[in-house]
Parts: structure tokens; C-alpha cells; sequence
């Protein structure tokens, strides 16, 4: 549709081009463009949406300055009223804190390995399932659609007990503890995430299966029938022509899926309090530094408000660091795949 | 519709029972996760929310619970002090948010759908509180006290609120605007910052239906001579509409299940540190009834309106 656009205003510009300028007596100015009421309604329209526009981004953008800003702060600057944004002592002192406290290095390659497992599984899952609901017709497909757009309704609240029980307890169909005699505790492992990624119920899947399916919809048809007709499997016609097609969908929800674990609290703070996971140690931040700091011999006896939130905002700048980086990276699919996902209805 | 066929004294497949075969081995994964794991998992929960539990070290025991099982939702509804009120809060605060967020999504993708230098920029920027509002961090945010002083909503208390508070007064006094509305207004104004870190995936919603709105239409009505106006509320948002039926489902759900929640916090505080298993599942399960009824009948009336082309 955007190439149309541009062809028509290509084709518009060359008329333009064509067509014989008036002529200018030599040694008068040409006049400026006129202003007339439509011209003037446009800049005062872009003017206005500028305006707009860079105030909502400001909006936005105004907590993470305020964060930098009060990362690189000492702490006595935050109880200085001469102080605003710009810190009065400049230090890196609060970062070398914080990735002492969070551990960074080794909690920081547990939380990716998780993330980036859990996000691709859901991928490949989610992405088998909606070409299932996309493409074939089977009997009660709508229900099962309903069922889909059930679990994302469903709040995981409700479900937060007996999934713990469920994975505290583990076992399928009885054969663990016929050979153990006891079930499987899966609590501190990746394993409950992982098994909810591969089984379509993990977290906001119904939302991915759904945005997934839409887009398979609107791929023509030919393409798969060309290959068919060449006598290509169903799986393979799967993998070699609708996989190529759906990369930027495939980004955007890849990068859906890795955040969503990356810093999500509520099944990491369930499932797996006891691992060195990014979003573990952050809640615990303020505190775990005022120990350090005690066992060094500091004279913290409490942790003050200022310094609690001084380490809070320094240490969710290092975590959204990874993921801000991710996405500058993949922004451009990831536009691109939301714009040709055509969600109807 | 035959899967089976004879054909020659054999049994064959037709072509229509192969692809339901091979839709369902699409979608077994689903099929697995639904019922072998959703499904038994909801009726637990429900049988939890009936009973009394006892936890041992090799598993755990159900026992029915007084007053013929429905002890817990008496006590939810009737006796604790909390329930009620934060249930009340939690309902009050989607109806107030959800309009506002829809209604701010669709002007941020109407905006974004337009062509202006930076756009590239200005939609990136957008989408970031997708990244910025997930889980630990909104947490963080909303219990950081630095962030309650110094952040936009402080910030704006300080001088903006009276700014805003004067506004408002100056309408009720010299306009017919009822006190409700304008009350509503200046609060929306006031807690602009929510509104946008909520409604980053709206966006994404709203500018994918936007994008996906042939061009032809609105040449056509060009030609006719309607104006931007015209072509707003005829073409886009009968277009649009099935989308905000989508995105007003998603603001409930995300209103009523985000993790700065009150409610949502009561029940796993109840569930985890007060280890009261079938309160907190009765709870749960008193929650989802209310969020469900409302989307029923939010959705119901919405999807009267909805336009569909075919």
C-alpha cells in the first residue's frame, strides 16, 4: 500500500516537473510561496503536533533522566536543596554498589539464559499454534480459539496456587513416583517456566497465538499452495515459506516474550525465589548493600530512604540497560511487524 | 464433512480429514498445555477455594470446608475488613483508567500514523513503556519514594496541581460543564503519566489497524470532496472498530491484573505469607467472577457498535 503512495506522489512530482513554469521577467525576484489559509492551516497543524508529540515523549522519558541523574548523585546531594538533575559531587560510586549487590555478572547470563529460553519456546510454540488456527480446518476450531482467548482472560492469580502445589508436587501421569517414590520439586529451577513456555500457558501466550494467527490470515493463500502443488509437506511449506514471510512478527514477539520474563516478578518471585535472578535481587537491593556495607565495617545501622532509593533507581537503569539495547536493535521489526500484523476483530 | 472414505474396499482419508488432522497437530501443543495443565489447575483452584488445606511434606490434604464449603466466600464478602473495599477500589479505578487510556492510545496512533520528520524516533519512544512498565520495575516504581517526589506526578503537584486545580475551577464556575466531568478531566490531567506507561501495547493495536485500512477508501472520499473531518468518523473509526472492542478486553484485563494492583497484592499476601490457601483461592476466584461479568457486558455492548466488513 506505502509503495502505491509513493508511486502516485513519484508520478505527481514528475507531472509537476513537466509542466512549463511561468515565466519570471529577469531581475525580479521570484516570489515567495503564498501564504494562503490552507498552507497556514498545515504549519499551524505540524507545529502543533510537534508540540504534542515531544511532550508526550517527555512524559515518557522523564523518569529514566531522573534515574541517570540520581544514579550518578552522592547521597548527600539528594538532601541538598541547590540540587536539581545535575549532581553537585559526580560519582560511579552508587554502579560499582549496585553490581556488587546485584551480583551482576552471574545473575545477569542466568536471567538472559532463562529469558532467551523461555522467549523461544513460546515462539515456536505460539507460532505452530496460530499456522494451526490460521490455515486448517477442523472440527470445534472456534471453541478451541475461545479457549485460547480463555487463558488470557483467566488472571494468573487465580491459577497461582495450584501451579505452585502443581510444581512443588511434580509429576506426570504418576511416573515419577512409581520409580522414586516421590514426586518432583521443580520449585528453584527454570523448570516451571519452561514447561508453562512449551505448553501455550505461560505468560500473556493467549495475547502472542492471537497477534500470530492474524498475521498468518492475512499472508495470501498462493504462496502455500504454490507449494503444496510442488509437493511440499505441510511442516516444511510451514518452515521454508511462512517463517521467511513472518520475521517481523516473529521479532516482535521474541522481544514480547524475552521482557516479560526478563523482568517479571510475579512467577520468578514464586516459582524460583532462591535463584540469582535480576528481578530477585533487585527487590531485595537496598537492603542486601546496607549488609555489605556493614560487614565491610561501614556504620550503616538503617537504610535511609534516600539511599534505598538512590540504589533502586541506579539498579533498574542496569537492568532495562540489557533490554533498552535489545530493543534499539530490533525496533525496526519490531514496528514493521506490528504494522503488517493487521490485527482485526 | 467425511474424514473416512472407501475407497477400492480400503479406508482413506479424505483431503478434509487430512488437514483436520494436520490443524490438530498444529496446535497440539495448546491442546496439551489447555488440557492437561490449564483445566485441571482452574478446577483445582476452585476445589481449593471450597476447602480447608493442610500442606505435608509428601503432598497435600483437602478437607471441606464449614458451612457447606462456602466459608471462605462468606468470610471474603461479609466479615473481612479489606475485601469489599479494595474489590470497590479496584473496579472504580478501571472504570476511571480504561476510557482515558483508550481514548489516548487511539489519538497517540492516530498521531504516530501520520507522516512527520522523526517518526521513526517518536514511535520508538511510544513503545519503550512496554519495556519500562513490565513486572519488577513498575513494582520498584511504586513503592520508591525518591520517584514519588521527584517524578512527573510529584513534580506536577507542586505547582502544575494548582495550574490545573484553578483550570478546573474556572469551568465550573463560567461553564455549563456538570462538576463530574470536569472533576474527571483535571484528574485525568493530572495523572497523564499512568495513562501513557499503560497503554503501549494500545497503541501497537490501534496503529496496526490503522496501517491495515486500504488507502483506496479515502481516495474515494476524496474525490467526493468529504473532508478530513468526514473521513474520520465515516471511514476510520467504523474501520477501527473492532479493535477498540480488543483493546478496551485488554485494558480491563491489564487494569484488573497489573502488578501494582491492591487487590492483586491482598491475595498473594493472604495465599503466600498468611498461608490462608482457601481464603486467598476464594478471593481469587470472587475477583475473576466480577472481572468476568464485566467484560461480558462491556464487550456485549461494545460489539453492538462494532462495524465488520464481511
Amino acid at each position: 500500500m506505502e509503495d502505491v503512495r509513493k508511486l502516485n506522489n513519484g508520478a505527481k512530482f514528475s507531472l509537476q516537473k513537466l509542466l512549463p513554469r511561468k515565466k519570471t521577467a529577469p531581475g525580479v525576484e521570484r516570489r515567495k510561496k503564498k501564504l494562503t489559509p490552507a498552507r497556514l492551516g498545515r504549519i499551524a497543524l505540524s507545529i502543533v503536533r510537534g508540540v504534542i508529540v515531544f511532550g508526550i515523549c517527555y512524559v515518557i522519558l522523564y523518569p529514566v533522566f531522573v534515574k541517570l541523574s540520581v544514579s550518578l548523585m552522592d547521597e548527600s546531594n539528594l538532601y541538598d536543596a541547590t540540587v536539581k538533575y545535575v549532581p553537585k559531587t559526580f560519582t560511579l560510586d552508587n554502579y560499582r554498589k549496585v553490581l556488587k549487590g546485584l551480583e551482576y555478572g552471574k545473575s545477569f547470563l542466568l536471567t538472559a539464559v532463562i529469558s532467551g529460553g523461555v522467549a523461544f519456546l513460546q515462539l515456536i510454540v505460539c507460532m505452530l499454534t496460530a499456522y494451526g488456527f490460521a490455515r486448517f480446518r477442523f472440527p470445534g476450531k472456534n471453541i478451541f480459539f475461545g479457549c485460547v482467548i480463555f487463558t488470557l482472560i483467566v488472571p494468573p492469580q487465580i491459577l497461582m496456587l495450584p501451579m505452585y502445589m502443581n510444581f512443588r508436587f511434580f509429576d506426570i501421569l504418576g511416573i515419577a513416583k512409581s520409580v522414586t517414590g516421590e514426586s518432583i520439586n521443580l520449585l528453584n529451577t527454570a523448570g516451571p517456566v519452561l514447561i508453562q513456555a512449551i505448553t501455550c500457558i505461560g505468560f500473556k501466550n493467549g495475547l502472542y497465538i492471537y497477534m500470530l494467527r492474524q498475521f498468518f490470515k492475512g499472508i495470501p493463500k498462493e504462496l502455500e499452495e504454490a507449494a503444496f502443488v510442488d509437493g511440499c509437506g505441510k511442516l516444511r511449506t510451514f518452515v521454508q515459506i511462512m517463517m521467511p514471510v513472518a520475521v517481523p512478527m516473529m521479532v516482535t514477539v521474541f522481544l514480547f516474550g524475552f521482557v516479560w520474563q526478563w523482568t517479571d516478578s510475579f512467577y520468578t518471585g514464586m516459582y524460583m525465589p532462591k535463584m540469582a535472578l535480576l528481578s530477585n535481587k533487585l527487590s531485595g537491593l537496598a537492603t542486601t548493600i546496607a549488609a555489605q556495607y556493614k560487614d565491610m565495617g561501614g556504620s550503616m545501622n538503617f537504610v535511609t530512604p534516600g539511599f534505598a532509593s538512590m540504589m533502586n533507581n541506579t539498579g533498574v537503569l542496569l537492568v532495562i540497560l540489557p533490554l533498552v539495547i535489545l530493543y534499539l536493535a530490533c525496533q525496526k521489526h519490531f514496528v514493521e511487524g506490528i504494522a503488517r500484523s493487521g490485527i482485526v476483530g | 464433512m467425511k474424514a473416512m472414505r472407501k475407497v477400492n474396499g480400503k479406508r482413506k482419508m479424505t483431503l478434509r480429514g487430512k488437514e483436520a488432522v494436520a490443524g490438530f497437530c498444529f496446535i497440539i501443543p495448546f491442546l496439551v498445555g489447555f488440557i492437561g495443565l490449564f483445566l485441571p489447575m482452574l478446577f483445582k483452584s476452585i476445589a481449593f477455594s471450597f476447602s480447608n488445606m493442610q500442606v505435608g511434606t509428601g503432598g497435600y490434604v483437602l478437607q471441606k470446608a464449614a458451612e457447606g464449603g462456602l466459608e471462605h466466600y462468606k468470610r471474603a464478602l461479609t466479615i473481612d475488613p479489606d475485601f469489599n473495599l479494595k474489590l470497590l477500589n479496584a473496579v472504580k479505578d478501571m472504570f476511571i483508567q480504561v476510557p482515558l487510556i483508550l481514548i489516548f492510545s487511539f489519538f497517540a496512533a492516530n498521531l504516530l500514523n501520520q507522516k512527520f520528520k522523526g517518526r521513526g524516533i517518536a514511535r520508538s519512544i511510544f513503545f519503550f513503556p512496554v519495556i519500562l512498565t513490565s513486572g519488577i520495575i513498575l513494582g520498584i516504581e511504586s513503592s520508591d519514594l525518591l520517584q514519588q517526589t521527584l517524578g512527573p506526578e510529584g513534580m506536577l503537584s507542586a505547582d502544575d496541581a494548582s495550574t490545573v486545580f484553578n483550570i478546573s475551577k474556572f469551568l465550573m464556575n463560567y461553564t455549563n460543564l456538570p462538576a463530574t466531568f470536569v472533576n474527571y478531566l483535571s484528574e485525568a490531567v493530572l495523572g497523564i503519566y499512568d495513562i501513557v506507561i499503560a497503554s503501549g501495547v494500545q497503541i501497537l493495536v490501534f496503529l496496526a489497524g490503522l496501517q491495515g485500512i486500504s488507502p483506496s477508501l479515502y481516495e474515494a472520499s476524496n474525490m467526493e470532496g468529504a473532508t478530513a473531518w468526514e473521513n474520520f468518523w465515516k471511514i476510520t473509526f467504523p474501520m477501527i472498530s473492532p479493535l477498540i472492542l480488543v483493546n478496551s478486553v485488554y485494558t480491563i484485563i491489564d487494569s484488573f491484573t497489573s502488578a501494582d494492583n491492591e487487590l492483586m497484592t491482598l491475595i498473594k499476601k493472604t495465599i503466600f505469607s498468611d498461608v490462608k490457601y482457601g481464603f486467598g483461592s476464594a478471593m481469587a476466584w470472587i475477583y475473576f467472577v466480577l472481572i468476568a461479568v464485566i467484560i461480558a457486558v462491556v464487550g456485549g455492548l461494545i460489539s453492538r457498535k462494532v462495524f465488520y466488513t464481511d
